[in-house]
């Protein structure tokens, strides 16, 4: 089980959530003026880090919010959890962690 | 003569088993080698394979990261099937079943190729109606397909629920005859064998670690038994494509996940045949050892930790047992995760690269295992003619930039759908 921290609900097990995605990825900004490429890149281009993840989770058996995870994809451990703008990857170092390996 | 007959089986008998021949060698890596394929699973095999055979290519090197068939070849439900669709998928799983029913006898290696019938169940009218035109589908593109009504599935499958309180009634199901299983570990090490016979080195605990680049060409592997020269390089590494493809500064459709498979305790013979449920994501064989086989979704998330959880081994079971409630009070004796590489239309990426001599063989997500021959075939082709073949030439990566997704589903580009 991962277990990860919602910022509403405290810790929870990871069935209580469903995984939304990546959390990286950036809608282009206006569809008048983004290219196609721009497009190409947000629908399909993933990182697929073998490593810490950004990832968007809601919490729908619970308070149905957006929660922003810091997962490490080789062995499950939630690194942080923060809300969904938050930048995890660039806090990671001063967070303590919050969440605790399947 | 064959390698292995029942002549030579008696003659080694005789002299006490001394004699066989290593199965495959255990060559240290040349400087340099014309095709390069990374992933000694069955579709890197396959390839090298294929292309020593088909196009006289004998200067191969396989690298593997681990042991010959470490990673999902040995780490799948066995099934063999080609019931598609769409065009790009159906001509590419059919090339790969006919392959399949001659394998046994090309490799002088019983791969226990079974074809022992696929069947998807229906339940719903609405359903019904849908098989009906992939089964319809299916036979315009020479498949064989055969729709059955509930009366029929009963007569061949009577151990699923038919009761009055079945949560999903069974209206009827989708079979392909042809469909079936095969031992997957023995596909792998027939291929190995076939492959070093022909000349090709494998090259196992070889991982790669970087490539060495001189304008759009890959010149040479670094990897973790030294520095190795190619021509041209191809990788068949399934999930691990999206963390090699990250040391050439390329990005992929594609997302890596995990997928639990599991076996149950040995039973009598009770399922002949391989049965999906239509209700929800649960497939089932039964072993020749008489474990049952089965399956169901991937874990969902992004990993690359080569296990899963259990709120998803809960959801199989249940599947499972919503279908076949006569396993409710049956052990599981092992299960195992492996990851899949889940493209973002749920069909594989196979051809050229955006590097020039860079071949790539991915995105299979669950359904790799079927393909092993058929892959590793329009592989070989892809990478000796530097062109695709007819058959693999709608599955290219840039099929994502121009609109022309293979989405058999219709599940959109959100990879753990499929």
């Amino acid at each position: 089980m991962i277990r990860i921290n919602c910022p509403y609900c405290g810790l929870r097990g990871h069935e209580e959530f469903n995984y939304i995605g990546d959390a990286t990825k950036q809608r282009p900004a206006s569809p008048a003026v983004s290219t196609a490429a721009e497009w190409h890149d947000f629908v399909y281009i993933r990182d697929n880090p073998r490593g810490p993840h950004q990832e968007i989770w809601q919490h729908i058996q619970g308070c149905r919010a957006f929660v922003r995870v810091l997962r490490n994809t080789l062995t499950h451990e939630v690194l942080a959890t923060g809300l969904p703008q938050d930048d995890l990857l660039a806090d990671a170092s001063s967070l303590e962690k919050t969440g605790e390996a399947s | 003569m064959a390698e292995y007959s029942a002549f030579s089986l008696l003659r080694n008998a005789i002299t006490g088993h001394k004699d066989w021949r290593r199965a495959w060698r255990d060559p240290e890596p040349r400087k340099q080698y014309d095709v390069i394929i990374v992933g000694a699973g069955g579709h890197g095999l396959a390839s090298a394979f294929y292309l020593a055979k088909n196009h006289g290519i004998r200067n191969i090197a396989v690298l593997e990261k681990g042991y010959l068939g470490g990673g999902n070849t040995g780490r799948n439900t066995t099934i063999v099937r080609s019931n598609y669709m769409l065009e790009e998928n159906a001509h590419l799983y059919e090339k790969s079943l006919q392959l399949w029913e001659q394998l046994s006898q090309e490799l002088n290696f019983n791969v226990m190729f079974s074809q022992r019938g696929v069947t998807n169940l229906a339940h719903s009218d609405n359903q019904m109606d849908a098989f009906a035109r992939r089964g319809n589908t299916m036979r315009m593109n020479g498949i064989d397909a055969e729709l059955l009504d509930r009366a029929q599935v009963r007569r061949e499958m009577p151990y699923l629920d038919f009761s009055d309180n079945a949560r999903f009634p069974i209206y009827g199901g989708l079979k392909q005859p042809r469909g079936g299983t095969a031992r997957h570990d023995a596909v792998a090490w027939g291929l190995a064998r076939g492959a070093d016979r022909l000349g090709v080195d494998i090259i196992q605990n070889c991982e790669v670690i970087g490539f060495k680049q001189k304008g759009n060409r890959i010149t040479a592997v670094e990897t973790s038994r030294g520095e190795i020269g190619c021509e041209r390089i191809g990788f068949a590494v399934a999930g691990h494509t999206g963390h090699l493809a990250a040391k050439l500064g390329m990005k992929l459709p594609i997302e890596s996940h995990v997928l639990q498979a599991f076996v149950s305790e040995p039973l009598k013979p009770l399922i002949n045949t391989v049965v999906t449920f239509g209700a929800g994501h649960f497939y089932v064989s039964q072993s020749d050892k008489g474990g049952l086989v089965f399956g169901g979704d991937i874990d969902m998330y992004n990993s690359y930790a080569q296990r899963g959880n259990t709120p998803m081994i809960e959801h199989v079971v249940s599947a499972g047992l919503a279908m076949i409630p006569s396993l409710s009070r049956l052990r599981i004796l092992r299960h195992w995760g492996g990851i899949m590489d889940m493209s973002m239309d749920g069909s594989p990426i196979i051809g050229k690269s955006p590097i020039d001599n860079l071949y790539l063989n991915c995105g299979w997500c669950y359904g790799g295992f079927k393909a092993t021959p058929g892959s590793g075939w329009v592989f070989a082709h892809t990478i000796a003619n530097d062109q695709p073949h007819a058959i693999n030439a709608g599955l290219t990566l840039d099929r994502f930039e121009r609109g022309r997704m293979v989405d058999e589903r219709g599940a959109g580009p959100y990879p753990n759908r499929h």
